[in-house]
């Protein structure tokens, strides 16, 4: 059930190059039931931004009543939500969207995660949820550069994971795919999120492969009212990425 | 006597708030969030003979105070809406005011004959200035012997009063206004987006892929006043003002100049709650300013 609530700032830190680490605290957390669903802020009273900011979910502790974002600072709604400090509010509508379904992974099952800069955190609580049902779960997650690089220790833990950069700073150089078809990494399903040209690259090399792909757009309003953020889906139709995704089964939008 | 009862051609509403077209799509997201039968009506997204995919994205860009969008009357068509959105609205008490779109006259003739039939619209909405669609849209609300000359067509097939939404985006959006009286409009409703443009910094280019989209928001409340209050002047058939409204500040505004009945929009997109929350707040707001009914700020800035 979506739900509005000001929810109040645990603690903010900054985890890598522009990227922030926020973690809320509020009775919403409870309404989270999902890894890969988001959540609408509002960053401030005033119409200055206008619009929510969409950021998914990394983390969701539902016994603490806590869940954590991450996101990358540099716009104008995202540089003001990096000046609140522990114990400040922030306006949130969520949870937002369908979300991965890990029951689509059988237990002792291996589950391949693919992320690409500011889609890897929703594969954090993800993999968790995976990992709690007994499935093996492999992580690829691409970066620009060793600078952006977040939360490599935490995948580390969850199972085995490789870090890809543009310019090989850190990890294996060059895209997410390369090392994929390097390693000729073998899984049951995949779930990935990321930029588009990243998901399009993974969407044709998994050609009739079993996988959950996370898609990005500018959005409005979030719920699917707005009609903002839709894409083709390859029956020749549309859906809306905030309320019809933002993940979707591989086949279903046309890349 | 509930004090926030007002009177529009064709349906008495139980309050003066309602979401405005294409900012509540059919109502169906929102009925997640709230009870619809608290609305005093509700403007639906704009239907067109046939299913309409829309523009190309991006379609939206925030603006200062605002947003752009060039959505372009993405919609699942007439018959859709008749056998599934409005269905849908009928278990709300909620009277829904039609949005009628098409790239002809033949195109709002057809879907004003059937839609005014559907037993919960009490109103159709005319929309002949979406800015966002190359062919039909605002080529209607821009001449006002074309405009004028929609409306009597429109009239003749209606079963419900109709309303036409004015474009901001013309010389003199009065004569705009006086036309469509003289066509036949029950009441006038306004404004819709003001056209314009937002560019990516970095290239220089367009974000929306429209290159141009609709301006609505708070900015554009200054400009949706004025024309109120100059078309409050000019006609004698009601007004239902919109263009930027976020607050019940806001909703008095547009009374005050001359709107009966109030539309929000963008708001709805930022706080979803925002027309319950107005409706809430709007009997202290009339106790504060000394009045028992909504019905005397409407035209007080004129007195």
């Amino acid at each position: 059930m979506i739900q509005q609530e000001k929810m109040k700032v645990v603690r903010q830190q900054l985890v890598a190059n522009h990227i922030y680490e926020l973690t809320l605290e509020g009775s919403l957390t409870q309404q989270m039931n999902q890894p890969g669903q988001f959540v609408h802020l509002r960053v401030a009273d005033s119409y200055e931004p206008t619009l929510r900011r969409p950021i998914s979910i990394a983390n969701i502790d539902q016994e603490a009543g806590q869940f954590t974002m991450l996101y990358r600072a540099g716009g104008r709604g995202t540089d003001v939500l990096s000046l609140k400090r522990a114990g400040d509010e922030v306006d949130v509508l969520g949870p937002l969207g369908n979300g991965f379904p890990v029951e689509e992974t059988a237990p002792e099952e291996t589950a391949l995660l693919i992320g690409g800069g500011i889609g890897v955190p929703p594969l954090h609580e993800l993999s968790k949820r995976l990992n709690a049902r007994g499935v093996k779960t492999i992580h690829v997650l691409g970066f620009r550069s060793e600078k952006d690089v977040f939360y490599e220790e935490a995948f580390n833990k969850l199972g085995e994971t490789y870090i890809v950069t543009e310019d090989g700073s850190s990890g294996h150089q060059g895209f997410v795919t390369t090392l994929i078809e390097e390693k000729k990494l073998a899984f049951d399903t995949f779930y990935t999120c990321g930029p588009t040209p990243m998901l399009r690259a993974i969407d044709h090399l998994f050609e009739g492969k079993k996988g959950f792909l996370s898609f990005e757009e500018r959005m409005g309003c979030g719920i699917g009212a707005c009609y903002a953020c839709v894409c083709d889906t390859t029956d020749g139709g549309y859906k809306k990425v905030c309320s019809d995704g933002p993940v979707f089964p591989k086949g279903v939008v046309a890349l | 006597m509930n004090p926030l009862e007002v009177k529009l051609p064709g349906v008495t509403l139980k309050n003066p708030i309602m979401p405005a077209s294409g900012c509540f799509g059919f109502g169906q997201e929102y009925a997640n969030l709230y009870d619809l039968s608290k609305l005093g009506a509700i403007m639906i997204k704009a239907t067109t003979p046939e299913m309409r995919r829309g523009n190309p994205t991006p379609r939206v860009a925030e603006t200062s105070s605002g947003m752009l969008n060039a959505i372009g009357l993405q919609n699942p068509g007439l018959e859709h809406v008749l056998a599934h959105e409005l269905p849908f609205l009928e278990k709300y008490d909620v009277p829904i005011i039609a949005n009628v779109a098409g790239s002809a006259a033949e195109d709002y003739v057809e879907v004003a004959k059937a839609i005014s039939q559907a037993s919960n619209v009490y109103a159709l909405e005319l929309n002949i200035s979406c800015p966002n669609v190359k062919h039909g849209g605002i080529q209607f609300g821009t001449d006002p012997d074309v405009a004028e000359q929609l409306v009597r067509s429109v009239k003749a097939v209606s079963s419900v009063p109709v309303y036409v939404k004015l474009s901001p985006n013309v010389t003199s959006i009065v004569e705009m206004a006086k036309a469509v009286e003289r066509g036949g409009a029950d009441a006038i409703t306004m404004i819709n987006t003001l056209v314009g443009m937002r560019l990516d910094e970095r290239t220089g280019k367009p974000i929306i892929a429209n290159v141009t989209g609709g301006l609505s928001g708070p900015a554009v409340k200054p400009v949706a006043l004025r024309m109120v209050y100059e078309v409050y002047k000019a006609v004698n058939i009601p007004i239902i003002g919109m263009g930027g409204v976020a607050t019940v500040e806001d909703v008095i505004d547009f009374l005050s100049v001359g709107a009966t009945a109030v539309a929000v929009g963008t708001a709805n997109f930022v706080d979803p709650f925002v027309c319950p929350n107005i409706i809430e707040q709007l009997p202290a707001k009339l106790q504060q300013l000394g009045v028992s009914h909504v019905d005397e700020l409407v035209g007080r800035s004129h007195r």
